[in-house]
């Protein structure tokens, strides 16, 4: 059993529907928890892992 | 609209004359302490990209437990560089622990992450983009790339 934090207050995650997923491509690998109180979304964390950033290449001038 | 995932283009001026300072020694200014970098969140209607220039509270996400402007960037990393060549090489730097938004509730929907220099009038630094996300009573994990020469959160090169 855990304890959930949700919009109705900390919860056993044993009265909630648990549902998760992932998304893993170039730019990040992702997973996310939702709980539900029957159809009610009351519980949903992310955690993003980037992998890819925005790259400056820099360029020197040339002499002569 | 919709963000892109791009350094800013003010931030590489501001690097030449000593705008941001990522390191806890400094050689261009009398403190000598590292600039707070923060990290706040963007809809997916906003428009954040290469020609940001600072941080700005339109489009910022808004929610319960989270504060405008975001939360501060740990950072026990001074920047590195290193050669991967006679001509080449690279600088690199990245927080030294994950971005965490606790027990928020964002309900529509974001898909950015702007860092800034709160030390330096709120300039921004890079926006990073991911796929779209709200939170409901749950936390926000940024965990943060290797701080390498390939996957560092800022990186700068020369070719």
């Amino acid at each position: 059993m855990a304890i959930i934090t949700t919009t109705k207050g900390d919860m056993d995650d044993s009265l909630l529907v648990h549902k998760s997923g992932s998304i893993d491509n170039e730019i990040e690998y992702t997973t996310w928890d939702e709980y539900y109180l029957g159809d009610e979304l009351v519980h949903r964390s992310a955690h993003v892992t980037l992998k890819t950033s925005p790259f400056t290449d820099l360029i020197g001038a040339t002499l002569g | 609209m919709a963000n892109t995932q791009s350094m800013c283009t003010s931030f590489l001026g501001q690097l030449l004359s000593a705008g941001h300072n990522f390191a806890s020694n400094n050689v261009a200014r009398s403190a000598n302490t590292a600039d707070t970098f923060k990290a706040a969140l963007y809809l997916t209607t906003a428009t954040i990209n290469a020609a940001t220039t600072a941080y700005s509270a339109t489009n910022e996400v808004s929610g319960t437990n989270y504060t405008a402007g975001g939360v501060t960037v740990t950072n026990a990393n001074n920047p590195t560089s290193t050669n991967s060549s006679s001509t080449a090489g690279v600088g690199y730097w990245t927080p030294s622990a994950s971005i965490v938004y606790t027990n928020v509730t964002l309900s529509t929907a974001f898909d950015t992450m702007l860092l800034y220099n709160s030390s330096q009038s709120n300039a921004a630094v890079a926006a990073y983009t991911f796929g779209s996300q709200t939170i409901t009573a749950g936390n926000f994990t940024l965990t943060m790339p290797s701080n390498t020469t390939t996957t560092a959160l800022v990186r700068l090169s020369t070719t």
